[in-house]
């Protein structure tokens, strides 16, 4: 199985459940869950503003986060 | 001692006057996970913990002061020009009739900002552990809030601290690793 960032899960649904159910639901898992102690030279991102406007030098530590309605 | 850069971290641009959001963003300036505390707690274990991971709280601590400011300009950006109506419609008249439109360090519900936010076990296996989950529940915060947001502008500035609480938790996770670590002992097979 690859790899994600996000995971879900299928609670119970009462019939007795006054709002519309949401079947799935999901969280996130971010990266640095995954990465344990952060080996030296990892790839950086190709110009400063970039990782400026990433929050972060490295790639494998962005995690982008969607908005959810 | 601290140097003080005059410019944000991150710039903070705020679309539209929306006194509402800024009830939302009060809880990362002055609630039990927001950046205060954040502040706080981690300059405030730096006595206490290995020498090899105080430049880490040191350094992260003084990035939570950087965080704090944002917030406190989108919160000001989003009331600033308000009035004492629409702050009433944003459920801010109890925080108005207190502050006007001045910022103070409580958090979404109106509690004032306590001191027992901030964790000092001493331990500091405890205080790492309190410091990862720290970031992971600001994290979380700023997940939530970015849900009820609907400025792209703010939410981009958000979305920034979020990434931040990621490589602080990664940091602090590292520090763990070394205050367990027996790297430096020989190991005999």
């Amino acid at each position: 199985m690859s790899h994600t960032n996000t995971k879900y899960y299928y609670p119970y649904i009462s019939p007795y459940d006054p709002c519309n159910p949401i079947v799935k639901k999901s969280y996130p898992t971010p990266p640095q869950l995954y990465l344990g102690f952060q080996p030296p030279n990892l790839p950086q991102f190709e110009t400063a503003k970039e990782a400026l406007y990433s929050g972060t030098l490295w790639p494998i530590l962005y995690d982008k986060y969607k908005k959810h309605d | 001692m601290w140097y003080y850069e005059k410019k944000l971290q991150y710039p903070v641009k705020v679309r539209e006057c929306n006194p509402r959001l800024a009830k939302y963003l009060i809880e990362q300036y002055g609630g039990a996970d927001g950046e205060l505390s954040a502040a706080l707690r981690y300059l405030n274990q730096r006595y206490t913990i290995p020498s090899k991971v105080v430049g880490l709280l040191n350094d992260i601590g003084t990035e939570e002061f950087a965080h704090l400011e944002m917030i406190a300009t989108m919160i000001y950006k989003l009331t600033k020009d308000a009035t004492p109506e629409m702050l009433k419609e944003a459920g801010l008249a109890p925080h108005y009739v207190n502050h006007d439109s001045a910022l103070f360090y409580h958090n979404s519900a109106g509690n004032p900002w306590t001191a027992e936010y901030i964790q000092a076990k001493g331990d500091p296996i405890a205080d790492i552990y309190e410091d990862i989950a720290a970031e992971e529940k600001a994290r979380a915060t700023y997940q939530w809030i970015i849900n009820v947001s609907d400025d792209p502008e703010l939410n981009d500035s958000l979305k920034f601290l979020r990434e931040r609480e990621i490589v602080h938790s990664q940091r602090f996770r590292e520090a763990a690793e070394i205050l367990k670590d027996e790297r430096d002992k020989k190991i005999i097979f």
